[in-house]
């Protein structure tokens, strides 16, 4: 099974070509012109990771609260994640680095506050 | 709901705001209807901007007769009311020979008029008095009486004069139908109001015929006349001073080159009839088609600092001259209605001579006294800095600037909402204080109008709206729309 | 009217307001002062709530606000004052401010010399002259990621945005993550000029269309926007015939370029480059005023951060070198664009220049396995081979002291040699 992906690294832009197993695991890959971007590509086709930004109300402030996970999160839990955001209650003050929510989803990412708030 | 008065008055445009202000110099009650949220909506806000010395319209017109008498009185009224008006004299170019008898004519015209001062200038002449003119010029009809004037802002003030002086202004309520009460008076229905009146005025704009129609038997026909514009950004360095027209043509007196009296330039319109009245787009081919026709007056024409287009609608009779005076076969129905150009030049002597023929129509007195109008103060972009020091000191709200382009406080835009007629949209506020109307358009100072709107008003942040209607600037809070669930593919 | 007098007087406290007034005080100079219009410093930073900041600076990747966060808490410990919802009215030419507050009136601050930091604005659609109506809901990519990340408001629900820089992007995955459909991102240039990273990780992630070689040609809506009209444009970036597409929406915004906001700049007679929109300034940032100095996307708009942050703390310390021993001005070597170059900055180096330049620029397009190469009268001084340049990108190339040393006329050129 092929994947073709563009790398994301730099403005070059590589366009890479992944060769997957029928199992989905990671073969090869073809087309990067540096290691960085055959990690890249690694990681990309057998699980891309993403951070999540957001910013969520907090009762009490009008000032929305901007947020995010500390480590990036599977990608598919993207969606998840922004529900879980849409549940969470969160009140004043909050110091930047203050935890929201600890191991959302399971992730192992917690997320946390990158601004404070009074 | 129901409400009475004396005299209602169907649109609150230039033409109408005017005939509020001489009518609340009466002793009646005065109620002006306008189906938009706010004054000037119509053609008011979407014109030139020019005072007409009124070379232009046929002599015995109409047109003309109230052109000369209504130009004549906007140096006074400017100055009681504090609009921006400046006498910066108009030119009409001949590009060919063939022009030159065109423009023998309008001086002729304008002479029979009444206009001074008219003059054909030879080619260098003109090109010393505007160098950035089309070398090709031939010669030109000088008019040092042509006038700029801030459309809006004119008929915000007489609304607010009026206001102060007893007139009721209802917004939003579009007239649906009108009937005749038994007692002879008229009932004019909104969507959700009726409105009983002695004397009915239509100063409706664009619907002006359609209202005539609902009550009379002798049936006018209008046509709707859209015009496009570009108007560039402020600077102290405008290519042209005067305002600049090319010869008229059957369409109207074609596209024009001028700055206006913010020192922004416009340029603009050209003319393509329409069937809906309210189709306000611009368009690209009629854009295109201003800049193909405003380059053969100014050959250098550059766009790079456009801050908007727009467009009005002229609202043309095909009988080709305003209609002003009661109607005959409807007592107590009076109209000012084909009001195109040179509309803004004669609404102050449309409005005086309308209000005169009503007041003597239901005997009316005239008031012994009358609420002086207080100006707007200065623009703190305009002041001095002893005069800026001394605003800051006291209003401390003079001391933060709210939209930086136009440098308008927040003290003035509080002040927008207070006035009489007040501000109640983003829009609204633009056109009293500039904030928005400079190079960022909004960009910056839009989230903070609106702070300042619901402040003032009370009204919750996401209902403030552009310019009234549905036209809201947010969809819901961040907190809202978290708990729907979004869309992922 | 109340008088003051500092040493330097930074005006605007974004990244690049903020860097060199840190970089001023670490110089040794006692008495700075940063001012900022907004309530709050930290620049546009303070809205751009996603990661991606700092990878260069601080070798970890951080959301704008704990970017903007770094450079206060620092100016905090150096003591240096901000003073808030304070705006700059005018700067002459002897380094005198006119300042405008609520709090403290009119002032008149004297400096020995000033920094020009005030950053840059959106292009706006009367910029574009795109036709159509006039109706609610059409913003700037900036506007509304004000309004959802700091108001907290969402300003619409079906949305499109015009041009694909990285605020549009980000605008994109913002809306879509706050809950709003984006139906497509539409760039009239054959190529986006936003990041890779950005294409993938905000469109492509959540399936949103970029149309390239298309652009917006009508509006729709009388009071809320309704729709738009989207076509396909030729190499000379008309719209072709036919190629119409129409999609409902209640919100457009557009990312259509970046403006210095150089009103202060021009009012202080400083000239201006045609090319970046900033101040001509050279190799210590120093504007053609001796005193006044400009850095950050007030005088090019950068493409990182991290960059503004570089550049303003060497404007910083410039400001401080010519406050304690006087040094500004010429003679010059002039630098100019040549073929496939924009905007280089420093537009002049001074003759006395002892470190190391590095010139600053904008590719005029994209060029893959081509060289940067700076020549002087006929010679090439030096070269700096890419594997690709895009517009989207700065480009840099430095001169070393000895590229210097031996030119042979006074004018260099920057030019790309395509492959």
């Amino acid at each position: 099974m092929e994947q073709i992906i563009t790398c994301i690294n730099c403005p070059v832009g590589c366009r890479m070509t992944v060769t997957l197993t029928d199992s989905g695991e990671f073969e090869s890959v073809s087309g990067n012109t540096c290691p960085r971007g055959a990690s890249y590509a690694r990681q990309e086709c057998t699980l891309p990771l993403r951070m999540i930004t957001a910013v969520i109300p907090v009762s009490g402030s009008r000032t929305p609260l901007s947020v995010k996970t500390n480590n990036p999160v599977p990608k598919k839990l993207i969606g998840s994640v922004m529900e879980e955001l849409g549940r969470v209650s969160v009140s004043l003050p909050v110091r930047a680095g203050q935890v929201i929510l600890r191991d959302v989803l399971g992730s192992g990412s917690d997320i946390v506050a990158t601004r404070s708030l009074e | 709901m129901h409400t009475e008065s004396d005299i209602l008055i169907i649109g609150s445009g230039v033409t109408g705001c005017s005939l509020a202000r001489e009518l609340s110099r009466f002793e009646a009650s005065v109620t002006v209807l306008d189906r938009e949220s706010d004054v000037a909506e119509g053609a008011t806000k979407a014109n030139s901007g020019i005072v007409h010395a009124g070379y232009d319209a046929a002599p015995g017109t109409r047109k003309a007769y109230y052109n000369v008498r209504g130009a004549a009185m906007f140096p006074a009224l400017c100055e009681e009311l504090g609009v921006p008006w400046r006498r910066n004299g108009s030119l009409v170019i001949a590009l060919n020979e063939g022009d030159r008898s065109t423009l023998l004519a309008l001086k002729e015209r304008g002479e029979k008029n009444g206009v001074k001062r008219l003059e054909i200038l030879e080619r260098d002449a003109v090109l010393s008095l505007e160098p950035s003119l089309n070398p090709d010029v031939v010669c030109a009809l000088s008019v040092p009486d042509g006038a700029i004037v801030s459309p809006y802002e004119f008929a915000f003030a007489l609304a607010d004069d009026a206001a102060l002086n007893g007139v009721s202004f209802r917004f939003g309520e579009e007239v649906l139908r009108i009937s005749v009460l038994p007692d002879g008076r008229y009932d004019v229905q909104t969507r959700g109001a009726s409105y009983a009146c002695r004397v009915l005025v239509n100063c409706a704009g664009a619907s002006g015929a359609e209202i005539h129609n609902m009550l009379s038997g002798d049936k006018l026909h209008m046509v709707h006349r859209r015009g496009q514009y570009y108007l560039l950004d402020r600077s102290d360095r405008q290519p042209f001073s005067r305002t600049v027209f090319q010869c008229p043509s059957a369409m109207g007196k074609g596209v024009l080159v001028t700055p206006t009296v913010h020192g922004n330039l416009l340029i603009g319109p050209n003319a393509e009839d329409i069937s809906d009245p309210m189709d306000t787009a611009t368009t690209s081919a009629g854009l295109a088609e201003v800049l193909r026709k405003a380059v053969l007056t100014w050959p250098g024409l550059s766009v790079r600092t456009n801050i908007t287009n727009f467009s009005g609608v002229r609202a043309h009779l095909t009988v080709d001259d305003f209609v002003v005076g009661p109607c005959e076969g409807c007592p107590g129905y009076f109209e000012a209605i084909g009001i195109e150009s040179p509309g803004l030049s004669s609404a102050p002597a449309i409005g005086a001579e309308l209000a005169g023929m009503i007041a003597s129509f239901l005997k009316l007195p005239q008031k012994t006294s009358t609420v002086p109008y207080v100006p707007a103060p200065k623009p703190f972009h305009d002041m001095t800095l002893a005069e800026r020091e001394e605003a800051v000191r006291s209003d401390p709200a003079y001391g933060q600037i709210i939209c930086r382009c136009e440098t308008v406080t927040e003290a003035e835009i509080r002040a927008a909402i207070r006035r009489p007629v007040g501000a109640r949209s983003v829009d609204a506020v633009k056109r009293r204080t500039r904030a928005g109307m400079g190079r960022c358009q909004g960009g910056f100072c839009l989230p903070r109008v609106a702070e300042i709107i619901a402040d003032e008003t009370g009204m919750p942040f996401e209902e403030i709206t552009k310019n009234g209607g549905n036209s809201f600037l947010l969809s819901g809070t961040v907190s809202s729309f978290l708990k729907e669930v979004p869309e992922h593919e | 009217m109340s008088e003051r007098n500092v040493d330097i007087l930074v005006v605007g406290a974004g990244p690049a307001g903020l860097a060199a007034a840190i970089a001023a005080r670490e110089s040794g100079i006692g008495s700075v002062l940063v001012v900022e219009r907004e309530n709050e410093p930290g620049g546009i930073l303070r809205q751009c709530i996603h990661n991606g900041f700092g990878l260069h600076r601080f070798k970890e990747e951080l959301t704008g606000p704990e970017y903007a966060q770094r450079d206060i808490d620092r100016a905090a410990e150096l003591d240096i004052p901000i003073e808030c919802s304070t705006m700059v009215l005018s700067v002459s030419p002897d380094c005198t401010a006119v300042c405008l507050s609520s709090a403290r009136g009119l002032q008149v601050i004297r400096a020995k010399a000033v920094v020009l930091a005030m950053g840059c604005r959106e292009r706006p659609r009367g910029a574009l002259c795109t036709p159509g109506t006039r109706c609610a809901g059409i913003y700037s990519a900036g506007t509304a990621q004000r309004f959802v990340n700091l108001e907290g408001y969402m300003p619409g629900k079906r949305v499109v945005i015009l041009g694909s820089g990285d605020i549009g992007l980000i605008m994109a995955r913002r809306m879509t993550l706050q809950g709003a459909k984006v139906l497509a991102c539409v760039e009239i240039m054959p190529y986006s000029s936003g990041l890779n990273r950005n294409i993938v990780q905000c469109l492509q992630d959540y399936g949103i269309p970029l149309y390239l070689s298309h652009t917006v040609t009508d509006i729709r809506g009388r009071e809320r926007l309704e729709g738009v009209t989207v076509s396909r444009v030729d190499e000379k970036r008309n719209p072709v015939p036919g190629t119409e597409i129409d999609l409902d929406c209640d919100t457009l915004l557009l990312s259509c370029g970046l403006i210095p906001e150089n009103e202060l700049t021009a009012g202080a007679g400083i000239e201006l480059s045609p090319a970046t929109s900033g101040a001509v300034v050279d190799d210590s940032f120093c504007t053609g005023v001796p005193g006044i100095f400009s850095c950050g996307n007030v005088l090019h708009v950068h493409d990182l951060v991290d960059y503004v942050s570089e550049e303003s703390f060497k404007a910083g310390a410039a400001a401080a070198e010519y406050v304690l021993h006087g040094s500004c001005g010429g003679p010059y070597i002039k630098v100019l664009d040549g073929d496939g170059v924009r905007g280089t900055v420093p537009q002049k180096i001074r003759k006395e220049a002892a470190g190391p330049v590095s010139l600053m620029f904008r590719p005029a397009g994209v060029y893959r396995g081509s060289a940067a190469v700076v020549e002087c009268g006929g010679r090439e001084i030096c070269r700096k081979k890419a594997m690709i340049f895009t517009p989207g990108e700065m480009a840099l190339i430095t001169l070393k002291p000895e590229d210097l040393a031996s030119l042979p006329e006074d004018v260099v050129t920057v030019r790309i040699e395509r492959s």
